[in-house]
C-alpha cells in the first residue's frame, strides 16, 4: 500500500487533533520512518556504566543493525558495527562481556576492542594497497553522550546530541543528579516484543489518561498497601513539550520513590534511610531541587524511541520497529551507584510492582497496545483522536499535549511525503 | 530386606520420594492450568517466594539484579488476587495454559526441606497465538509427613528473551 494523502489532522482553530490509523498500519510509512527518522535522529545506545571497564561490551540491536557498544583499551567508548570488514560476518557473537579483541570465525580476521584490524591469516597474499587501517571495523557515524547516556546517529551531518536533546536535558539532569557517585544500569535486561506499532508505545509511556483505568489493579494494590492521596497528579501535574518532538509529564503520585519519597508500604524500617537520602540531596542540590527530584514522578519521551520513566523506580526503555505491527523492546533499571544493598533490593521490588512484562501494570499496557493494533486493522480508515487539553493553558498528565508534540515532529520529519490534513484544507481554501 | 531396615533406622521420618514429589508437582501444574489459583496459593508457606529471572541473568539474585518477577508472599497473594479479579486485562479473559513437566530430580534433602529441579514447557494460548515458555523450575519444598508446601519457587527461562512470547502476565 502506498502512502495516504494525510496522516495528521492538526486543526488548531477548532482544537482538534487526529491521527490517521494508516500511520500505524501502512508498510510505506515504516519505510519512510526508517529513512527519515531512524536514519537521521539520535538513537539511545546505552549507559556509560554498562561499559565501565576497558574491553567491556554490550551488543545492542537498533532495528536491523547490531552494534557493539564497547570501551576500548584506550578507554574510548565506540559504537562498532558488528560486521567484518572482509566479507561481512558478525565479529561479536556474545550479548555482553569483556574482550580484548573480536575475531570473525569465518576467515579469522581479528579486530581489537578499539576496532583496529590486528590479525589477518595469510596476509602475504595481498598487495601493498591492502590497508589494515582502512579495514578497521565500521562505526556509527556519530556517537555522543549526555550525562552518561550514549546515543548514536547514522546521519554524519546531524546537529550535536546536546542540541538535539533540547529541553530534554533538564529532565535527564533530574535523573543524573540523583547520586553524587553517578548512576548505573542494574544487571538484568527485560527484553520482550509487542505486536503493535512502535508509536503506540511512545504514546503509552507518558499517557496519564489511561493510568487509573488500564491499571486499576495496580492502584488497588497500592491502596491495599496503605497508599493515600491523589493517585496521579496531585500538587504537581503538568505536561511539557521540550522541543524536537521530546516531551515530558511531571506529577506527584501515590507510589513511593526510593529516591526519596517514603510511603507506608516501604515500612517503618526504611523511613530513616529515606530521610537521610533526602537530607543528602538537600545538602548537595538545595531544598527546592531536592524536593523536586525526591517527590515528583516524570515520564520522559526522547524522540523517537527512548523513554526514561522516573516513577516508582527508574526505567530506561528503548524500542525499535520490526514491522508496522511489531516492535522489540529493551528495558533496564537505572539506580544510584553505590546504593546500600538493602535499598537496592527495595528499589528493584518497587520497580517490579508496576514495570516490566511480569509487573502489575506493563502486561496490561502490552495487552492494550496489541488490542489497538488489531482495532486499526478492523477500522483502518478511521482517525484516532488526540485532542485532550488542546485549549488548556496548563496541560496536565491526563491530557495529550505530550503526544501532540511527538506527532508534530513526526509529521515535520516525514514531510513532504506525509502531509497534514489541516494544512491541505488551508491550502485548498487559499 | 536388611537394607530397607537399615534405611528406616537412619531416617525415621521417611524422606520424600521422587514419585511423591512428581505427584505433588503434577497436581500443582493442574491447579495452575485450571486457574484454581486460590488452591494453588494455599500450597505455599507463609514466607514463600516466587521468582523469574531476566532472560540474560538466569543465575542472578533478585536483591541486586532486575528480575521479571520477584514476589514475596504478600506480592504473590496480591498477584493471585489480581489474576482472579476482573481488571487484569492481559488475563481477562484468561489464557489457556498447558504445562508439561519432566526430568524431576531431587537434588538435596535436609531435614524437612527438599531441593527439587524439573524441566518445563508451558504453552500459553490466547488471541490465536501460542507462546511457548521453556525452562526449568527450582523448588525448595517443606514437608511434614505427607503434606508438602512450597517455600521457594523459581522458574528459570531458557528463552533468550521474551520476544517470542511477549509477556509474563500469568503464573509460569
Amino acid at each position: 500500500m502506498s502512502l495516504r494523502s494525510s496522516y495528521l489532522d492538526d486543526d488548531s482553530e477548532r482544537g482538534l487533533f487526529r491521527v490517521q490509523r494508516g500511520a500505524f498500519l501502512d508498510p510505506d510509512v515504516l519505510v519512510e520512518e526508517r529513512a527519515r527518522i531512524f536514519e537521521r535522529c539520535w538513537l539511545y545506545l546505552g549507559h556509560e556504566s554498562e561499559v565501565a571497564e576497558p574491553g567491556a561490551f554490550r551488543m545492542r540491536e537498533l532495528g536491523t543493525r547490531k552494534i557493539v557498544f564497547v570501551r576500548g583499551k584506550d578507554r574510548v567508548v565506540r559504537a562498532l558495527l558488528n560486521s567484518c570488514t572482509h566479507r561481512g560476518a558478525e565479529v561479536c557473537r556474545e550479548r555482553a562481556g569483556n574482550a580484548n579483541s573480536f575475531q570473525c570465525f569465518y576467515h579469522g580476521w581479528t579486530f581489537g576492542n578499539d576496532g583496529r584490524l590486528i590479525g589477518v591469516p595469510g596476509d602475504d597474499a595481498y598487495t601493498p594497497a591492502f590497508s589494515r587501517e582502512q579495514l578497521r571495523l565500521h562505526e556509527a557515524p556519530r556517537l555522543e553522550a549526555y550525562r552518561g547516556f550514549y546515543f548514536v546517529c547514522f546521519d554524519a551531518n546531524a546537529v550535536s546530541l546536546a542540541t538535539y536533546l533540547a529541553g530534554a536535558t533538564e529532565y535527564l539532569d533530574l535523573v543524573a543528579d540523583q547520586s553524587e557517585l553517578g548512576m548505573e544500569i542494574v544487571g538484568g535486561t527485560q527484553s520482550y516484543a509487542i505486536n503493535a506499532n512502535w508509536k503506540l508505545l511512545v504514546e503509552n509511556s507518558y499517557d496519564g489518561y489511561h493510568g487509573l483505568i488500564t491499571h486499576a489493579r495496580y492502584f488497588k494494590y497500592l491502596a491495599g498497601s496503605g497508599a493515600v492521596g491523589t493517585p496521579i497528579g496531585g500538587t504537581v501535574n503538568c505536561a511539557r513539550e521540550l522541543g524536537n518532538g521530546h516531551a515530558v509529564v511531571e506529577y506527584t503520585a501515590q507510589w513511593g520513590r526510593p529516591i526519596a519519597h517514603w510511603v507506608p508500604s516501604f515500612g517503618e524500617a526504611m523511613a530513616p534511610e529515606i530521610r537521610e537520602i533526602r537530607a543528602q540531596l538537600e545538602r548537595r542540590l538545595g531544598p527546592e531541587r531536592a524536593h523536586r527530584i525526591a517527590t515528583t514522578s516524570r515520564n520522559l519521551g526522547v524522540f523517537p524511541n527512548l523513554v526514561i520513566n522516573d516513577i516508582m523506580a527508574i526505567t530506561v526503555r528503548t524500542f525499535h520497529p520490526l514491522a508496522p505491527g511489531r516492535m522489540n523492546v529493551e528495558a533496564w533499571s537505572l539506580a544510584p551507584r553505590g546504593e546500600a544493598s538493602e535499598h537496592r533490593r527495595h528499589r528493584l521490588e518497587n520497580f517490579l510492582t508496576f514495570l516490566g512484562p511480569g509487573g502489575f501494570a506493563t502486561p496490561d499496557d502490552i495487552e492494550g497496545l496489541e488490542s489497538c493494533q488489531r482495532g486499526y486493522a478492523t477500522a483502518p480508515d478511521a482517525w484516532n483522536d488526540i485532542s485532550r487539553e488542546t485549549a488548556a493553558s496548563a496541560p496536565t498528565v491526563t491530557g495529550e499535549a505530550q503526544m501532540r508534540a511527538f506527532w508534530r515532529r513526526w509529521q515535520e520529519l516525514l514531510a513532504p511525503k506525509v502531509t497534514s490534513l489541516a494544512e491541505a484544507r488551508r491550502a485548498a481554501a487559499r | 530386606m536388611p537394607r530397607l531396615a537399615e534405611a528406616a533406622r537412619v531416617q525415621p521420618a521417611a524422606p520424600l520420594t521422587r514419585v511423591e514429589v512428581e505427584d505433588f508437582l503434577y497436581a500443582e501444574a493442574a491447579l495452575l492450568d485450571e486457574w484454581r489459583l486460590d488452591e494453588w496459593l494455599a500450597l505455599f508457606t507463609e514466607d514463600c517466594t516466587y521468582s523469574v529471572p531476566s532472560t540474560d541473568s538466569p543465575e542472578a539474585d533478585p536483591s541486586d539484579t532486575l528480575f521479571l518477577i520477584a514476589d514475596d508472599a504478600a506480592r504473590l497473594r496480591s498477584r493471585v488476587e489480581q489474576l482472579l479479579g476482573k481488571n487484569t486485562w492481559s488475563e481477562n479473559p484468561h489464557a489457556r495454559t498447558r504445562r508439561l513437566l519432566s526430568n524431576v530430580r531431587i537434588r538435596k534433602l535436609e531435614g524437612a526441606r527438599v531441593w527439587v529441579t524439573a524441566n518445563f514447557a508451558v504453552y500459553r494460548l490466547r488471541s490465536n497465538q501460542v507462546g511457548t515458555y521453556v525452562g526449568r523450575y527450582e523448588y525448595v519444598l517443606e514437608h511434614e509427613g505427607a503434606r508438602i508446601r512450597i517455600e521457594h519457587r523459581r522458574a528459570i527461562l531458557d528463552l533468550e528473551s521474551l520476544r517470542d512470547v511477549g509477556k509474563l502476565s500469568f503464573i509460569l
